[in-house]
């Protein structure tokens, strides 16, 4: 509210300056020490006798010869079968993201389109399908799953969660084809286009900021899930989440503490990029349903 | 759009919602009234020359074959329901003629796998929620009224904890606060107690857990109310100046009443997901004193021996319920405003 009548005191400023960096600090924060943290060794990292060998490298120095090292992201890498994680991740989030954003488009245009009735209750099914906690649906597919003996593998799961993604995409899409005017493609259909040419030639042409936040949610979603890759994916086939998961260890084996803090860092910095480069798309794909109410 | 254009438009997205959440949920519906079989078990006579002993050992052979011959279980009814790991009926009608005191029922009670679960979801819905809401709106006023340069990068900042995964946020906030992280070994220092961590306190790994979910849901809350605060009309607050209303006065009459609509969106929406909080639990690794429904699904599910189908089912059932509760008021009142704008 930055306009000439509304005088701020110093007093508020220096509060509201205080304020935020002091949010900023406990939001981004923990980023940065583990960045940080994952050029050490463990003993640096997860120190026993005192946390500032974290800073000074004490351990570090003496295990590897420098301040900082690569060790963990390398071991990561290679030894802990990293590398085919990410490209698990990689083949879910690009067939999620496609088949998502297509099936969601046709069906988002088509609700926005109808007027009858059942349209309603369509998006308020979708509504109730999207409140369901992945975990009770994961406990619906499992035994059908292991009976058909198509569990475990990557088909399987990026099918399941375009189906969970799609409630959200309907919504979403609804909201962003409910503000592209009518009389565009109905002009269209009068020239003797079908709904389909319509679509495809007119409406889709101006649709690409909505189809971009759509696309980058269905990515979040996929890049980020892990109830349903954990339960649904066989060892060979776990995508990265999972997979840092496994590197905590349990109660039988022993983990890698510092495989995991590397992990981490390689899984976050390419989702921050992305959503650095996409941040207006993503705040307006999280308004576009609020502003609905 | 005519019905047979619109029901080819949505056939490749509705099939895969049937197919893939709505048959799901009468799948685990079903499940949840099966339970696995019990062992087959057969008296074996095994003879030495000091005599004959009669043992019972668990049939193999026999127990597979049942069990493939019906893999989804034996029929169980509602048993699954009311076992002690469920409802526990039986347990709560003990407790409650052995007690003497309510305290101490409830406590026998809440001791229980499904309550204290259900406890502790419902005390993380209770603090996260409201907190949300709060931090959210405070965050978006005051980012509202820096320059308007350098908002971007401030935003970026703060939208980070809510765009990596759960399970990765709380790693990332559990390496500090473990007892061998900078946060947990200062408190330490400070405190002078050298056994105080984590999981050694029941308490502690609430509040961290509460407090984890506050950091990873306000910037949702956020970004929406910062959205919102956007299209707030600027003629009302510059009357209001004019007249003499106070900074609070103005948030409070018209600020609030103009975003209201918005505000119970976000409570809906952050109550919904607050509701499975699961994630967290293993990252902080919390098992062993804070519980949710959802990890008592997963539990279930990863169970080293036999995978308990019929009783994570019958949880999900009850937390399927426990969400048509929680959203039954919303849907109501859209079917009212739905009603009356026909």
């Amino acid at each position: 509210m930055d306009y000439g009548l509304d005088t701020k005191s110093t007093r508020l400023k220096t509060f509201n300056t205080i304020f935020i960096i002091t949010w900023l600090l406990i939001a981004c924060f923990p980023f940065i020490w583990t960045f940080w943290g994952s050029f050490k060794v463990r003993a640096d990292f997860f120190s026993r006798s005192d946390w500032w060998y974290a800073i000074s490298a004490f351990n570090t120095l003496i295990e590897t010869g420098g301040k900082f090292t690569t060790n963990a992201y390398t071991e990561a890498w290679t030894e802990g079968e990293f590398w085919k994680a990410s490209k698990n991740t990689i083949i879910v989030t690009v067939f999620v993201v496609s088949i998502s954003l297509f099936l969601g488009t046709l069906g988002a245009y088509a609700l926005s389109r109808s007027t009858e009735k059942y349209a309603f209750w369509i998006l308020m099914i979708a509504l109730i399908f999207r409140a369901m906690p992945h975990i009770t649906l994961v406990s619906g597919y499992l035994f059908p799953f292991f009976e058909l003996q198509i569990w475990g593998i990557l088909p399987t799961t990026i099918v399941v969660l375009v189906a969970i993604n799609q409630p959200f995409t309907l919504w979403l899409l609804y909201s962003f084809f409910k503000t592209v005017p009518k009389e565009l493609d109905e002009s269209a259909l009068i020239d003797g286009c079908s709904y389909f040419q319509a679509f495809r030639h007119i409406i889709m042409p101006v649709m690409w900021p909505g189809v971009i936040t759509a696309g980058l949610f269905s990515l979040m979603l996929a890049y980020n899930d892990f109830t349903v890759t954990a339960l649904l994916l066989n060892q060979e086939n776990h995508t990265m989440v999972p997979k840092i998961q496994s590197y905590l260890g349990t109660n039988q084996h022993e983990g890698n503490l510092m495989w995991a803090v590397s992990a981490v860092v390689s899984a976050t910095a390419p989702l921050f990029m992305l959503v650095m480069f996409f941040q207006r798309q993503v705040i307006s794909g999280l308004t576009a349903g609020a502003v609905k109410g | 759009m005519p019905n047979k254009t619109f029901f080819w438009f949505f056939l490749p997205t509705g099939l895969a919602m049937i197919l893939f959440i709505g048959l799901p949920i009468i799948s685990t519906g079903i499940q949840s009234f099966y339970a696995q079989h019990d062992q087959i078990v057969k008296e074996v006579k095994k003879c030495d020359p000091f005599g004959c002993t009669v043992s019972i050992v668990v049939d193999n052979e026999e127990t597979t074959k049942i069990r493939e011959a019906k893999p989804l279980g034996k029929f169980n009814g509602f048993g699954t329901y009311t076992d002690r790991n469920h409802l526990a009926l039986d347990e709560i009608k003990k407790f409650w003629n052995e007690t003497e005191s309510f305290g101490a029922f409830i406590d026998q009670v809440t001791n229980l796998p499904f309550y204290k679960a259900l406890i502790f979801t419902l005390t993380y819905c209770l603090f996260v929620t409201p907190n949300v809401l709060l931090l959210g709106f405070i965050i978006a006023l005051s980012l509202n009224a820096v320059a308007r340069k350098i908002r971007g990068p401030l935003i970026f900042g703060t939208i980070l904890p809510m765009i990596v995964t759960p399970l990765v946020g709380s790693l990332v906030l559990f390496w500090m606060i473990d007892s061998q992280g900078i946060i947990g070994a200062n408190i330490q220092n400070l405190m002078n107690d050298p056994y105080l961590s984590l999981k050694s306190s029941k308490t502690l790994t609430w509040i961290t857990i509460i407090i984890y979910g506050i950091w990873h849901h306000s910037p949702f809350a956020f970004v929406v109310f910062y959205a919102a605060l956007q299209t707030v009309p600027q003629e009302p607050i510059e009357a209001a100046i004019i007249d003499g209303a106070s900074r609070l006065q103005r948030i409070k009459h018209i600020v609030l009443p103009h975003i209201y609509p918005v505000v119970t969106f976000v409570a809906l929406i952050s109550l919904m997901d607050n509701f499975r909080v699961f994630e967290p639990i293993i990252g902080f690794s919390a098992e062993g004193s804070a519980q949710s429904l959802s990890w008592l699904i997963y539990d279930n599910l990863v169970n080293e021996e036999v995978i308990l189908f019929g009783s994570a089912a019958a949880t999900s059932m009850m937390t399927i319920i426990g969400i048509a509760i929680l959203l039954a008021p919303v849907l109501i009142r859209t079917w009212k405003e739905f009603k009356t704008a026909r």
